[in-house]
């Protein structure tokens, strides 16, 4: 992301407002997920500033219909207004695709510890194909991978439904697409 | 656009046949989108409801991409609103096979095994289009479409693997659906002028893709494949059966009711 530097790449100075911008966009939470902040998911694709000095902030959504993705856009308008830019917008990118290779180390980490598994690492295309395949999930609570799925489908778009046989709990595992 | 085609080729003017194949990809998005919402509140398990809730919102999402594109090749100022919801059934392009009626849990599981085997491979090749936007609405609908079809293909082999009864129900449901196959795979004029400019894809050209999958599925599910008989189609002229009706009935009377109203 080029978000801090400013577009013009003849001037090779910082702007300081556009990374304040950019530092208030990216706190924002994914209201599904409140552990989550928009750039820990990866959907926060770029911050920039358009020729009238509008702040333009890019997202991409998780899944096609993800019902997350209106409130975030107001979320982030809310936090630049809050952070004194009253012009800013947010566009929505289709592409490149939204992965779950975009979730940070940090994410993943912040997932285990809010007790949603995380998606493994680089299998979002190697699952791809499979026509009966089941990830293999570790339990975020007690560790142990003697799991099994539920139901591929949980409470949000983005979570599988798991249990896990050694410490007899359920979790959602954060699906890798 | 690069533009291939002579005009004397082409069917109307380049906007005309983009639109037209947008169209049907967005309305089939919608319509079966919409026919698995039906199920919200009523699928036989909890995980299901779970299940077509998810499924239905990933199509109703990709409908509403496809539809904001389609209204701008189009030119006219029409939104995804407009174009869902003041349409009637003539003017609409879905494929048939996703107006039918959920009918039992075997034959709703049955269509998501024979439109999604088709639809995966699709909007894969359509990761490739020369419309740089479809391109990436299509890049994240393969993302979805190869787990609704893994979804549909885990039940379908429970059902036909699974008790005298669901064996049955599922083999019916497979026959039941089986003329409304070919229709995914027909390359008319519109088809033909996508194709040609890099914007569509090769419809026909998936079909032995779809055969390996379905006779994959079929077989550990020990159902018999439907032998091919005649197919019904006329979609794409806005021939539909006597269920789309209903389902627009429903779908658009709020804004038929109370134009311009919104949430």
């Amino acid at each position: 992301m080029t978000g801090g530097m400013n577009n013009a790449s003849d001037i090779m100075t910082i702007d300081l407002d556009l990374h304040r911008a950019r530092v208030a966009a990216a706190a924002v939470l994914d209201p599904e997920i409140p552990v989550l902040t928009v750039e820990d998911m990866g959907i926060l694709r770029d911050v920039c500033r358009d020729a009238d000095g509008t702040i333009n902030v890019v997202i991409t959504p998780t899944y096609s219909g993800c019902p997350a993705m209106t409130v975030i856009a107001m979320e982030i308008e809310t936090a630049l207004l809050k952070a004194g830019f009253d012009k800013a917008q947010v566009t929505l990118v289709q592409s490149p695709a939204w992965t779950t290779d975009w979730l940070t180390d940090q994410a993943r980490e912040k997932l285990r510890a809010y007790g949603i598994a995380p998606p493994e690492k680089g299998a979002a295309s190697a699952s791809k194909r499979a026509l009966f395949a089941e990830d293999h999930v570790a339990c975020p609570k007690c560790g142990s991978d003697d799991t099994e799925r539920v139901s591929e489908f949980g409470s949000t778009a983005c979570k599988a439904l798991y249990r896990c046989r050694a410490c007899r709990e359920p979790f959602d595992y954060f699906k890798c697409i | 656009m690069s533009q291939h085609l002579s005009p004397e080729q082409t069917i109307g003017a380049p906007q005309d046949w983009h639109f037209e194949s947008l169209l049907r990809l967005a309305d089939t998005s919608l319509i079966l989108g919409h026919r698995l919402s039906e199920w919200t509140g009523k699928a036989p398990t909890l995980e299901e409801e779970l299940a077509m809730a998810n499924v239905a919102l990933d199509l109703v999402g990709q409908s509403r991409a496809l539809y904001t594109r389609a209204g701008e090749i189009e030119g006219k100022g029409r939104t995804e609103d407009q174009l869902a919801y003041l349409r009637d059934t003539h003017d609409f392009r879905n494929l048939l096979i996703v107006e039918k009626e959920n009918g039992d849990y075997a034959v709703t599981i049955a269509r998501q095994v024979l439109y999604s085997a088709f639809a995966m491979p699709f909007y894969e090749a359509l990761t490739g289009s020369a419309d740089d936007v479809l391109a990436g609405i299509a890049a994240k609908a393969v993302k979805e479409y190869t787990y609704h079809l893994r979804h549909g293909s885990e039940w379908l082999v429970r059902f036909g693997d699974g008790t005298e009864e669901s064996h049955e129900r599922a083999q019916d449901a497979l026959d039941t659906l089986w003329m409304y196959t070919g229709e995914m795979f027909e390359m008319d004029a519109v088809d033909q002028a996508a194709l040609a400019t890099g914007v569509g894809v090769d419809r026909a050209a998936l079909k032995s893709q779809w055969d390996a999958t379905i006779n994959e599925v079929l077989a550990m599910a020990t159902l018999k494949r439907p032998a091919d008989g005649w197919m019904i189609s006329g979609s794409r002229t806005g021939t539909h059966t006597e269920h789309l009706g209903h389902i627009l009935a429903q779908m658009q009377f709020l804004q038929r009711a109370y134009p311009g109203q919104s949430w």
